[in-house]
């Protein structure tokens, strides 16, 4: 559905006198099969808006080439928005315009009749849990139903593929989880291939078959989830011992099970009472480590086995944790102000 | 015929929207009800000194331009909330012409313009204005081809900021010189000769002029064709320059 190769996108930048090329996206390599949810995840001007906006024809890519569904986005660029659906992270929607009247205009940009954009409006508005709302404007709907309201304008003339940029940003926990059951219909209920960007790890892991990170205008891993996470080496295991005066002794026994890190250092690590190493395969190693401390009578306060989440994956790929490339990345230039 | 389509599309958006906000409206037609009875009267006193008969057959012309240049310049900022909104870039995804989203709007536009105008013409018929109905025509086909081209400038450059705070100055700086040396309130001809060399460089100035030539009726006059010239061809580069705005892939 999605093939982009080497997809580079660069903008001008001018401080004070001094100009400058930022590279916002830098050779990108992509390829979404039909019917695949994909999740593209990145921090905060890593590049993730830019590309989908080159992917949607909204922006010319300074070098590469992209085929979307099955047409080339600069020289077929009318056939590309014919197929594709975009759910913006702007909006869609007029503040004061009614919102039935706002979608069937947008079914007949897409040359649809009067009339099958209203029934088609219609029908999504019940799918999406909007029925009642035909006549409200959106200034007046809740954060989640305008996010549904810009979905309905963005499927009113049911595409194949459908991107969606930062669907859930903004919204409270309850809006967020009712979203996602609404995207996650996107492929079920009418078989649309779906690529979505979004910075939430959690929303990734929930909603996509795979997952590609970019970090810095480049692609840094592109794969399913769980294999994604088997690069981290192991399970974190934690250990809470009862007796502080045996804590050096379970780190003893923990450590005959725990990986030893590139170095070939001791990867145990000692936090008051706490004990914890990454341990290849937990599930497995741990029963073996459970009879080893009660044969040398170490009680346990608790333990605990973390699968290795996409955080752990984003740190061990870029050496920075998620967050706080959040705070360090520059403000991506083509996204807008809020 | 697709694109005559699409642009309807844009345009009946745009009008259903407008209309749903009555101050909108009001403002609108009150604007040239105000000048003609606020500011008409003081030039009574003056005609002798303008050089004209009829005043009013004077001044409606010039309010014409005045309508079609200021109210089009602010068309723009309407644009800038409808891009924040997502507006613009979810009509850019569609396949409609790029050229029709522009359209629809300068048509929404011309129809407020329009609108304005036969009020003005009206109530100038109606307090003592002179003037062949032939020429009243031609006098506001001219005032719609430059308030279409103000109108138009202004969107291109509402897309290019896409920010009122840099916009609001920039239309200011625009409308300074043309409020001044065009004419529209008073004929340059009474003023002294370095400013009438000056005003020669103003486009509007030449517009006022040919309103005015064909309000009186002077069909032949040199300043009907240059008027007309200058508003075909402001309306031209406008337009393209509109446009190229709106087809720009980065807008």
């Amino acid at each position: 559905m999605i093939h982009a190769r080497g997809l580079v996108q660069t903008f001008q930048t001018r401080e004070g006198r001094k100009k400058g090329e930022v590279r916002a996206v830098d050779g990108v390599d992509l390829d979404v099969a039909e019917g695949e949810v994909v999740g593209f995840l990145g921090p905060n001007g890593a590049g993730k808006t830019t590309t989908l906006r080159m992917l949607t024809t909204l922006l010319r890519p300074t070098a590469g080439t992209a085929t979307v569904a099955g047409f080339d986005v600069v020289k077929e660029s009318e056939q590309v928005r014919r197929s594709i659906g975009y759910v913006s992270q702007s909006g869609a929607t007029g503040q004061f315009a009614r919102a039935g009247d706002e979608v069937v205009d947008h079914g007949m940009l897409y040359g649809m009749s009067a009339a099958d954009a209203r029934r088609r409006g219609q029908e999504l508005f019940g799918q999406l849990d909007l029925e009642g709302l035909w006549g409200r404007q959106p200034k007046t709907m809740s954060g989640g139903q305008r996010r549904r309201l810009d979905i309905v304008m963005g499927l009113i003339h049911e595409p194949t593929l459908v991107f969606l940029d930062e669907p859930t940003t903004g919204l409270d926990p309850q809006a967020r989880a009712n979203l996602w059951t609404h995207i996650a219909d996107l492929r079920k209920r009418r078989g649309a291939t779906v690529f979505l960007t979004t910075h939430y790890l959690d929303e990734a892991d929930a909603l996509s078959d795979r997952i590609i990170i970019i970090d810095h205008g480049k692609i840094i891993a592109a794969d399913t989830s769980d294999n994604l996470k088997a690069q981290v080496s192991g399970d974190l295991v934690d250990l809470e011992v009862a007796d502080p005066d045996l804590v050096a002794e379970a780190a003893k026994r923990l450590d005959s099970i725990a990986e030893t890190d590139s170095d070939g250092r001791d990867a145990v690590e000692i936090d008051g009472n706490h004990v914890r190493a990454r341990v290849q395969r937990a599930g497995k190693a741990v029963p073996g480590l459970l009879a080893d401390l009660r044969a040398a009578d170490i009680d346990l306060e608790s333990i605990e086995v973390l699968r290795p989440t996409l955080d752990d994956v984003f740190l061990t790929l870029t050496g920075r944790s998620l967050r706080d490339a959040e705070s360090s990345a520059p403000a991506d230039p083509t996204s807008k102000e809020k | 015929m697709q694109f005559l389509r699409e642009s309807f599309i844009v345009f009946r958006r745009q009008l259903r929207m407008n209309l749903r906000n009555p101050a909108w409206v009001l403002i609108g037609l009150m604007q040239p009800i105000l000048y003609l009875f606020l500011f008409g009267p003081l030039l009574k006193p003056m005609a002798e000194q303008l050089g004209v008969q009829n005043t009013w057959t004077f001044f409606v012309p010039g309010m014409l331009v005045q309508l079609g240049m200021f109210g089009a310049f602010f068309a723009g900022f309407g644009l800038i909330s409808e891009w924040r909104d997502g507006v613009i870039e979810a009509e850019r995804v569609t396949p409609a012409s790029r050229t029709a989203l522009l359209m629809g709007r300068l048509w929404r536009d011309l129809l407020q313009l329009l609108v304005q105008a036969l009020v003005l013409v009206g109530l100038g018929y109606w307090v003592g204005m002179d003037a062949p109905l032939g020429g009243v025509v031609l006098g506001v086909l001219l005032t719609l081809l430059v308030g279409g081209a103000c109108a138009a400038a202004s969107n291109a450059l509402a897309l290019t900021t896409k920010s009122e705070d840099v916009m609001a100055p920039v239309i200011n700086v625009v409308m300074m010189p043309v409020l001044l040396l065009s004419g529209i309130l008073l004929p340059m001809t009474i003023g002294p000769d370095w400013l009438q060399r000056t005003s020669d460089f103003m486009p509007f100035r030449w517009i006022t002029d040919g309103v005015r030539g064909s309000f009186l009726g002077d069909f032949g006059a040199n300043g009907v064709m240059w008027g007309s010239v200058w508003a075909v061809v402001l309306f031209a580069i406008a337009l393209w320059w509109g446009t190229a705005t709106f087809r720009k892939e980065n807008a």
